[in-house]
């Protein structure tokens, strides 16, 4: 290694390394050029159209946006606690549900059917559907009186109920991308079933399905905004109200944007990781 | 007393008796070679020893313990026996030390320094202690063979059970793997190898079975089996190495 460093590369070399400079240059400013080129295009065109002023005045409004931006911003701290609770929650109950579905013994079937069905039922139904049967339905069986159940809760539950059935198919996939001889690798040591799924073959397979997990965290990330149906006051509901009050869109906007913002870091991470993943399994070739 | 009694060993998978009655008792310190055709039945029989494998028929006694038992703890057994596989040994995602230090951590409970320096001279004795941080896919074929043998070892097991741990190496590679288990014999480790490496059985396995349609067709010493073989089976197949 040390004598790598202290050798001068060759004329040659140094010749590729300028040309490789100079393609990056070029490329970075290909791109710059055509960004701007396009979001030109689209600002002189929109300009153009008649009915933009009047559409820019109901859905960008400073002024509107200004004075929603408390209630929306007050809004969205539910749906972030919500999507807290979700996490956990769905963390939970995924694991527990691939790992049910992944049991190999004969005399578990019962269980494993229970699993089964359970994932395809609700991967099946739509989450708003949930959302109804959740924060009407259990409300309506009128439990122990006096006991409201808030809504923030209803909402965890129904997420909880459709998101676990979606996460445990991606975790049971990773599971059983495992190589069985890993399997064997691991029992053979002596490790028991659970301690060969916690130390060998769990982080393996979410390490394999570590993309696709974060997928359904974006996802995660804006349906916690249709908790506004069971009338919580989230950032949807919120910028409802602010929008019926103003005469004026742009609360939705702000909202939207809010739930953009979220999402953001989440999805970067994802491209971040997936990149970081297949140039460890390229190892250093380039194609 | 012998440290592994088979007493009647039958295996079938659906209709097929792939083992038709096996009696083997194997002493301290020897170094046994299994050998015999492909799909005769010598994976299987170490699986089997295992307990990775249920048997239909017959009887497993670790020392003075029965292990075929169905109440016996086949996780508690597994920890006395090293095994090594043909291929995928190594646990990807840990680093080379922790693979080799995982049973002693998770199985018998020694404390982490003490695991770690056990694995550190491991590695250290095959020459990897700087490979000791990285992980398996940064090691050729037979570091990885040979960090995988040290990995059984590790946990001083009674019995080593090796199921051809070179075929799936480049034959550069096979040397090196071959002098460690020839060392560990040599050390009077206990072992039981399948293999397809006919020089080596005969180099360093004080007794060598012939497996042949679900039975033991012939042992003895190495010069017996492979100087003087008394069944035309083995001098059949035999011929086919020696060709
Ligand atoms: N899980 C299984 N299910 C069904 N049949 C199997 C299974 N495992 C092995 N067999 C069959 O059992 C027989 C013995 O297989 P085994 O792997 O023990 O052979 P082997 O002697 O190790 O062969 P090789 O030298 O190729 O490794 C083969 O005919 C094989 O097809
Ligand atoms: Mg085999």
């Amino acid at each position: 290694m040390t004598n790598e460093t202290a050798r001068q590369p060759s004329s040659i070399e140094l010749d590729r390394r300028a040309f490789r400079r100079q393609q990056a240059t070029r490329s970075v400013l290909l791109s710059v050029g055509s960004t701007l080129l396009f979001a030109a295009v689209v600002v002189v065109t929109l300009s153009l159209l008649p009915g933009w002023p009047r559409v820019r005045d109901t859905f960008f409004d400073l002024g509107t946006a200004a004075q929603a931006w408390p209630r929306v911003a007050n809004g969205f701290l539910l749906n972030l606690r919500v999507l807290a609770y979700s996490v956990i929650t769905v963390s939970i109950c995924g694991m527990a549900l691939a790992l049910l579905r992944t049991l190999r013994s004969p005399v578990l079937f019962p269980v494993r059917a229970l699993a089964t069905g359970y994932t395809d039922l609700f991967r099946g139904t739509p989450l708003i559907v949930v959302l109804y049967l959740v924060g009407f339905g259990i409300p309506g069986l009128q439990g122990p009186r006096g006991v409201i159940i808030p809504t923030e809760v209803l909402g965890t539950i129904a997420i909880t109920l459709t998101y676990s059935a979606y996460v445990s198919e991606v975790l049971r996939a990773g599971i059983e991308s495992v190589h069985p001889s890993q399997r064997l690798a691991a029992r053979s040591l002596g490790l028991s079933h659970g301690q060969s799924m916690r130390i060998v073959i769990i982080p393996q397979a979410i390490r394999k399905v570590g993309p696709a997990l974060m997928n359904d965290f974006v996802s995660m990330q804006k349906d916690v905004g249709l908790i506004s149906i069971l009338g919580a006051v989230d950032a949807i509901r919120a910028a409802g109200i602010e929008t019926a009050k103003a005469f004026n869109f742009t609360p939705y906007v702000l909202a939207g944007l809010l739930f953009v913002l979220l999402a953001i870091p989440t999805i970067r991470l994802t491209d971040w990781y997936t990149a970081r993943q297949r140039r460890r399994e390229q190892m250093g070739s380039i194609v | 007393m012998s440290v592994l009694r088979l007493e009647g060993i039958h295996k079938n998978y659906g209709d097929a008796a792939v083992l038709r009655g096996i009696d083997l008792a194997v002493d301290a310190h020897e170094v046994i070679a299994v050998i015999g055709a492909s799909g005769s039945g010598k994976s299987t029989l170490l699986r089997a020893i295992n307990l990775l494998e249920p048997i239909d028929d017959g009887q497993i006694w670790l020392g003075e313990q029965d292990i075929s038992d169905p109440r016996t703890k086949a996780d508690a057994v597994r920890a006395r026996i090293g095994f090594v596989f043909q291929h995928l040994n190594l646990f990807p995602h840990l680093s080379v030390i922790d693979n080799v230090t995982l049973a002693s951590r998770h199985v018998l409970r020694v404390p982490i320094a003490e695991a770690t320096a056990t694995g550190m001279a491991l590695l250290e004795r095959i020459g990897l202690a700087d490979k000791a941080q990285e992980y398996p896919d940064r090691l050729s074929g037979g570091q990885q063979q040979r960090a995988a043998i040290v990995r059984a070892v590790a946990t001083n097991p009674e019995l080593l059970l090796l199921d051809e741990v070179t075929s799936a190496l480049d034959p550069e590679l096979v040397g090196e793997v071959l002098e460690l288990v020839r060392e560990l014999g040599a050390e009077g480790t206990t072992i039981i190898m399948a293999t397809h490496e006919m020089a080596f059985a005969r180099d360093v396995a004080t007794r060598v079975v012939f497996l042949d349609q679900g039975v033991i067709a012939e042992e003895g010493t190495p010069a017996q089996v492979f100087g003087a073989p008394r069944n035309a089976r083995t001098k059949e197949f035999l011929a086919r190495f020696t060709a």
